[in-house]
């Protein structure tokens, strides 16, 4: 891999006034240990529509992502310094309700990870501990996330069986599900369609398409034909950098820097 | 001597081993169930036990060991759950954990009669639980402790890191995450630890001597009332169990059929070993197999 | 934007509440297990160590002295406690009983992981698992009522002692070291092994030149694990030895260990009495044993990762 200057640029500037800004991160600084992941990313994500995080792999993207609802602290030895500013708030201060934070910002992992649970129990089991009780009200929470996950039709008659049964392309868009259960605000995507299968895949772009209308999406992405597809925005990722940041269709039609362009032409990664 | 032929030799060598291992339970089971089975009746699992005549049971005793068995296991297995939960989802690495760790190395590797004796010392004499049930669960518990505590930090460490992050995703707290979906997964390991944890429990008979005591007084089985000093609930009396009840007439010498009573009772002890070692097995796959879903 | 959620966002919620009291409840559950080992500790030692404060007995002389009355005091005033009679006894049945295990257990553990994995690991491994699982009183009662007589008809003498206890010891350790030397067997990666038979070594040369050398230090582990079982194990060895508390002149005759006479002695003492004390400086050296096989294990298990 060619060593690029890390001085070398381009990130477009989001006017507040044009466009609205869900999540946005300042100088954000991630270590594990003493070495440091992340030098400093400052990027907005806009309201409902899709940014790409893409790079190659060891880039730094799946570590910048988790450190957006701050899945990071649970990993011991890892700071992360810098601003993550939700709603005026800078979420990765001292006082600051995770755990209330992560019910607007919701994740979905590489790796399906549905509970061993039933269908109906993976999505309901959040919200019941949030002290939703009323059955007829879950039960249509149950049926609105499936629907926009796609997966109703297919498990609306064994919703009381293990979601441990269903194909790897169902059990990602049964966390996709669970996820949206909680009503997010953001939704925090890492690679969520690389381990399954073509026709998996397709059905869940399909599904965060249909769901950008209601959500914010950030994905994690090292399939750049996925980010040209489903994203609005995409941020070339290296080795913790980020180099370019732009409209999709300007970072892989016409990228301004020289790194972010032997990229997406496939000459590293 | 060529090496094929020592190739041999040593093969041969190692069945015959083998072979013995087998033989040598084989040998005492039978032994056990032979000589024991004859003595097992109805009458002989629930009279009471009689010294210098010959014709006593052991229905206190069967009784006693039951009754502090699900005494300590409800002691032990709460503070083993926490505990558990602690060293895998809470401990850092620093100097604090490895603390706690050796603790619990130590712990498991003493001696049982040390245990016992510290039970004695500081149950039943400084606590003034005196001989009782409540001094043996105790102390039961402190010997139970270590290998329960590590049973289920080693189940909870088999459920995949994912499952948490699942849990924390969607604003759980890690108590929460833990306690709803990692334990109910790590179940079935946890069940058979705590399962095989109970015939252990089941056996012990020296650190109990000192602390549940020696003698088993006799029961009045009709008044439930724990702080009656005869109800077979109340936790404060003596309470010798079939273990302990083995060594003793043994090395008293006072039954005229010791040796008789010890093989019925050693029976009936080898038969609960047994039932725990195959309950553990067949509940632990029956759990994770009604969990799974498959079927 | 909505002031509601940002309000929620600075304050504390269910989920805060529920994990302080998480972390609370779990860390005092382990502090419970270590308070009790410290107050093990704390209250063995401090029993133990009177005699030789409170009772000006000489530590020399308790290790090696050989006449064992404590309740009693010789021509300098002081108790009369000499207790290498049970410490000659305690190594004497672990020494042997491990000294004759190991083979076997290592031989036990090669059939099951290198002859038949298959069925013969199958069928040892239960086994195994049974026989650990049978309780110290049975092996105690066992011996007294088959190994006990064995021995006096085949030595002589009344059959209590060293001899009966190294044979009831032997069968109650042979399973554990069994199947830790499973467990370090299993440990040498499978290369290993097929390496040396693709230079042409046999199976047997395999197995003792690779996969044993490779494993001795789990193989080891296993051997002072045993042992340290053997050295604490109380009734079983009180019901075969003999509880005499002199020094053994033969293997047969009778003889004592420490446990043993914890056993039978802590009953018949008053608390605080100088035979009492006496009695609790051997639970000590026991304790002080346990930290010791401890100790060498961790060592062991240090030095010997793949």
């Amino acid at each position: 891999m060619q060593n690029y200057a890390s001085e070398d640029r381009y990130i477009k500037e989001l006017d507040p006034k044009k466009h609205e800004i869900a999540l946005s991160t300042e100088d954000l600084h991630v270590f594990y240990g003493t070495s440091e992941a992340i030098h400093g990313v400052s990027l907005p994500f806009e309201r409902f529509k899709i940014t790409a995080l893409i790079g190659a792999s060891g880039s730094g993207k799946s570590t910048y992502l988790r450190s957006l609802n701050r899945m990071n602290d649970n990993i011991e030895g890892t700071r992360v310094d810098g601003k993550i500013m939700y709603r005026d708030i800078d979420i990765n201060g001292k006082g600051v309700n995770v755990y209330e934070m992560r019910k607007h910002i919701g994740m979905v992992f590489q790796r399906p990870n549905p509970f061993s649970k039933s269908i109906y129990d993976n999505i309901t089991f959040a919200p019941k501990r949030n002290g939703i009780k009323n059955k007829k009200v879950l039960d249509e929470l149950v049926e609105t996330t499936l629907k926009q996950a796609a997966l109703w039709d297919q498990v609306k008659d064994q919703l009381d069986q293990s979601a441990l049964a269903l194909s790897g392309g169902q059990q990602q868009r049964l966390c996709i599900a669970r996820a949206i259960a909680m009503k997010p605000d953001i939704l925090l995507l890492d690679e969520p369609a690389s381990a399954l299968d073509p026709i998996s895949t397709s059905t869940v772009e399909d599904t965060l398409l249909s769901l950008k209308d209601h959500y914010t999406i950030i994905i994690v992405t090292h399939n750049m034909q996925q980010a040209g597809r489903i994203s609005d925005y995409t941020a070339f990722f290296h080795l913790g950098n980020v180099l370019e940041y732009d409209i999709t269709s300007n970072v892989f039609q016409r990228p301004k820097i020289q790194a972010t362009e032997d990229y997406v032409s496939g000459r590293f990664g | 001597m060529d090496s094929k032929k020592w190739d041999k030799i040593a093969t041969g060598v190692l069945y015959f081993i083998a072979g013995v291992m087998i033989l040598i339970l084989a040998f005492l089971l039978i032994f056990i169930l032979w000589n024991g089975l004859p003595h097992v009746s109805w009458h002989f699992l629930t009279s009471p036990a009689k010294s210098f005549q010959s014709g006593g049971g052991i229905g206190i005793q069967l009784f006693n060991s039951f009754y502090l068995l699900i005494l300590s296991m409800l002691i032990s297995i709460p503070i083993s759950i926490g505990a558990g939960i602690y060293l895998s989802e809470y401990a850092k690495k620093n100097w604090l954990t490895n603390l706690v760790r050796t603790s619990i190395d130590i712990l498991s590797s003493l001696p049982s009669i040390v245990v016992g004796l510290f039970g004695f010392l500081v149950f039943s004499i400084s606590a003034g639980l005196g001989f009782s049930i409540l001094s043996g669960a105790l102390a039961l518990t402190v010997f139970n402790l270590p290998l329960l505590t590590r049973n289920v930090e080693e189940s909870l460490r088999s459920i995949s890191g994912s499952q948490r992050e699942a849990g924390l995703a969607l604003g759980l707290s890690k108590w929460e995450t833990v306690l709803k979906i990692i334990i109910p997964e790590a179940l079935p390991g946890i069940i058979t630890g705590m399962i095989l944890g109970a015939g252990r429990v089941f056996g012990e008979a020296a650190a109990l001597i000192y602390t549940a005591g020696q003698s088993a007084p006799p029961l009045d089985f009709t008044n439930w009332n724990p702080f009656y000093i005869a109800s077979p609930l109340n936790p404060l009396r003596p309470a010798e169990t079939l273990a302990v009840h083995i060594w003793k007439i043994n090395s008293e010498g006072i039954m005229p059929d010791a040796s008789q009573v010890s093989a019925g009772a050693s029976a009936v002890l080898i038969i609960a070993v047994l039932i725990f070692n195959f309950g553990a097995r067949y509940v632990g796959n029956h759990i994770y197999r009604k969990m799974t879903g498959t079927k | 934007m909505n002031d509601e959620i940002k309000e929620k966002l600075l304050k504390k919620s269910r989920a805060t509440r529920s994990e302080f009291r998480g972390r609370i409840i779990s860390f005092v559950c382990t502090a419970i297990i270590v308070t009790v080992v410290v107050s093990i500790f704390y209250f063995v030692a401090s029993k133990g160590l009177a005699t030789f404060f409170s009772n000006k007995v000489n530590l020399w002389d308790f290790l090696s002295k050989t006449i064992w009355n404590p309740g009693s005091t010789d021509s300098h005033g002081s108790p009369q406690a000499g207790a290498l009679p049970m410490i000659v006894g305690s190594f004497a049945v672990t020494i042997l009983s491990a000294v004759i295990a190991t083979p076997f257990a290592i031989a036990t553990a090669v059939f099951m992981t290198e002859i038949s994995p298959n069925k013969g690991y199958k069928i040892l491994q239960p086994v195994t698992e049974l026989l650990v699982g049978i309780p110290s009183v049975v092996y105690g009662f066992i011996g007294l009522s088959v190994v006990v007589p064995f021995v006096r008809h085949t030595f002589g003498g009344t059959g209590f002692g060293i001899l009966a206890g190294t044979f009831v010891l032997f069968v109650m350790i042979l399973p554990t070291v069994t199947s830790m030397s499973v467990d370090a067997l299993r440990a040498v990666p499978r290369y290993y092994r097929e390496a040396s038979l693709a230079l042409g070594a046999t199976r047997w040369q395999t197995i003792y030149k690779v996969v044993l050398r490779s494993s001795a230090p789990g193989l080891a582990t296993a051997v002072v694990f045993g042992m340290s079982r053997a050295f604490g194990e109380a009734l079983a060895v009180q019901m075969v030895i003999g509880n005499a508390a002199l020094l053994p002149h033969n293997l047969v005759s009778p003889a004592s260990t420490l446990t043993s006479v914890l056993t039978m002695g802590m009953g018949n003492t008053v608390m605080g009495s100088a035979a009492n004390n006496a009695l609790w400086s051997l639970a000590l050296l026991l304790l002080l044993m346990s930290l010791v096989f401890n100790l060498v294990i961790n060592k062991i298990a240090k030095r010997g990762k793949f």
